[in-house]
């Protein structure tokens, strides 16, 4: 199990191995927040345990609408920054259509963040073929630090819970998962969900969410 | 003038030494008990409760969030607040509720010792609450409550530069104690409260600095030597409860 440290916690003396969650002062490498020490002979980084979903650009997120203006969408994305979704970003925008009768209060969007500029002002844009407005099926919050789990080594959870339960899902790197399909299959996928978040730093977590989804399927009594 | 002489009189008659003991028995350099549980509260980012002696603190940190009122925001870093607010039920004598003079000034004392680990250069344009609740207060509830206030942040997961551990040191009797407790705080001659930024497991420097009363020079390097041994044991516990949190998170899932 890999060592848990916390903010000021001493954690190498190279400053060249300080990567993510770490900082510099004096020469010495420190850690800045809470979380697993991941240590190697060329790199240093403390993998977040907790925390808030903060943007960067290129990410898909899930968001709600939480204000629709004359020239595009201000969206919730659960960050500390609003996102804002301009007309010109989105495909479905046509002349004779107003924005409210594309995405009202209250819609649920997947976008993608196109620009962050110096003062956090988060433009999304929903040109790319994963984004899309959501007119249906479930959407899942879990702790943002925990979304590398659910995704998995290049994708090897997500894949997991596709293939064994044939649903759709979408994470949003903010921690917002969208799941779609059978729906005791989307339940089964969102039990699921909530124990990788639960158990997210554990040995052997693949083996037991398959064990957890045959186990599920077979008290639901689906094959 | 007569009748204040009398109560200074009687004031001076609390005996607080016993030989090297003190009233309740602790000696000079000795804590009270303290017990720390992180992630009590589970709508807030990060919380903390703490009991240091008769002192019990809640804490809750949300954010980094959006600032409101919009004209608060700092477009270059995040906006820290700090509430340090006395329940009614807290003192023997029932507290008026709201904000008064005293815990006005303990808030910003208080804030401007945690804006120096926060690291609010990290987020622009928003903002890091910090609510502290004192639900019991005997003496030295501005350092409980920083404590208390530390140990949340850090289980909401904001990036900081370490810790920051806080301890008073009083002066009863002519002798320099650790942690005092009410009666050596009322009938004591000085009060010094303390906070360090702790980094590496060493003291990096002080964050905060008050005192009441009057000590000589060498009174109070003796209290900065009690205090800088009493913030390492705070430290320690500090750790352990952030620890106890997230180990027994992965301990019970296998």
């Amino acid at each position: 199990m890999r060592q848990i440290v916390l903010p000021g916690d001493l954690i190498a003396t190279n400053p060249k191995v300080a990567g993510f969650g770490t900082y510099v002062e004096n020469g010495k490498v420190y850690s800045k927040i809470l979380g697993l020490l991941d240590k190697t002979e060329t790199s240093v980084r403390v993998i977040p345990l907790k925390g808030r979903y903060i943007p960067s650009i290129g990410d898909v997120v899930v968001g709600i609408v939480r204000e629709v203006s004359g020239n595009g969408w201000s969206v919730d994305i659960y960050s500390p920054y609003q996102a804002f979704l301009p007309l010109s970003e989105n495909p479905e925008v046509k002349p004779n259509k107003k924005p409210n009768d594309i995405l009202d209060i209250g819609d649920a969007i997947i976008a993608k963040v196109l620009n962050i500029d110096p003062k956090m002002k988060v433009t999304l844009t929903m040109k790319d073929k994963v984004c899309r407005p959501i007119r249906f099926g479930r959407i899942v919050f879990i702790n943002p630090a925990r979304v590398p789990r659910v995704i998995g080594k290049k994708g090897s959870m997500i894949k997991l819970l596709k293939s064994e339960l044939g649903i759709q899902i979408i994470v949003g790197q903010n921690g917002l998962i969208w799941i779609s399909g059978d729906r005791r299959k989307v339940s089964i996928g969102e039990e699921a969900i909530y124990v990788i978040e639960e158990e997210a730093h554990t040995d052997g977590l693949t083996d037991r969410v398959t064990e957890f989804i045959k186990r599920r399927k077979s008290d639901v009594g689906i094959e | 003038m007569s009748e204040l002489n009398e109560k200074l009189n009687e004031k001076e008659k609390i005996q607080l030494i016993f030989g090297d003991k003190r009233l309740d028995g602790r000696k000079f350099d000795e804590l009270r008990n303290i017990k720390i549980e992180a992630g009590i509260l589970k709508r807030a980012d990060g919380s903390c409760y703490l009991e240091m002696g008769k002192n019990i603190v809640v804490a809750a940190v949300y954010g980094p969030r959006e600032v409101h009122p919009r004209h608060l925001q700092d477009p270059s870093k995040a906006v820290i607040r700090y509430r340090y607010n006395m329940a009614p039920f807290s003192v023997e004598e029932r507290k008026r509720p709201g904000p008064d003079r005293r815990s006005v000034e303990i808030s910003k004392v208080s804030r401007e010792a945690l804006e120096a680990v926060i690291m609010k250069e990290l987020f622009p344009r928003s903002g890091i609450d910090i609510f502290v609740e004192v639900l019991q207060a005997d003496a030295g509830s501005r350092t409980a409550c920083l404590n208390a206030a530390s140990v949340a942040l850090v289980d909401a997961g904001v990036p900081m530069k370490g810790m920051i551990t806080s301890i008073a040191v009083a002066k009863a009797d002519g002798v320099m104690v650790l942690d005092p407790m009410k009666e050596e705080d009322n009938y004591g001659e000085a009060d010094i409260p303390f906070a360090f930024l702790i980094r590496g497991r060493k003291i990096e420097s002080i964050a905060l600095l008050q005192m009441d009363g009057r000590v000589t020079k060498d009174e109070l390097k003796e209290a900065f030597r009690l205090a800088k041994k009493g913030a390492m044991e705070i430290y320690k516990l500090q750790k352990e409860a952030i620890m106890k949190k997230y180990v027994s998170e992965s301990v019970e899932n296998g």
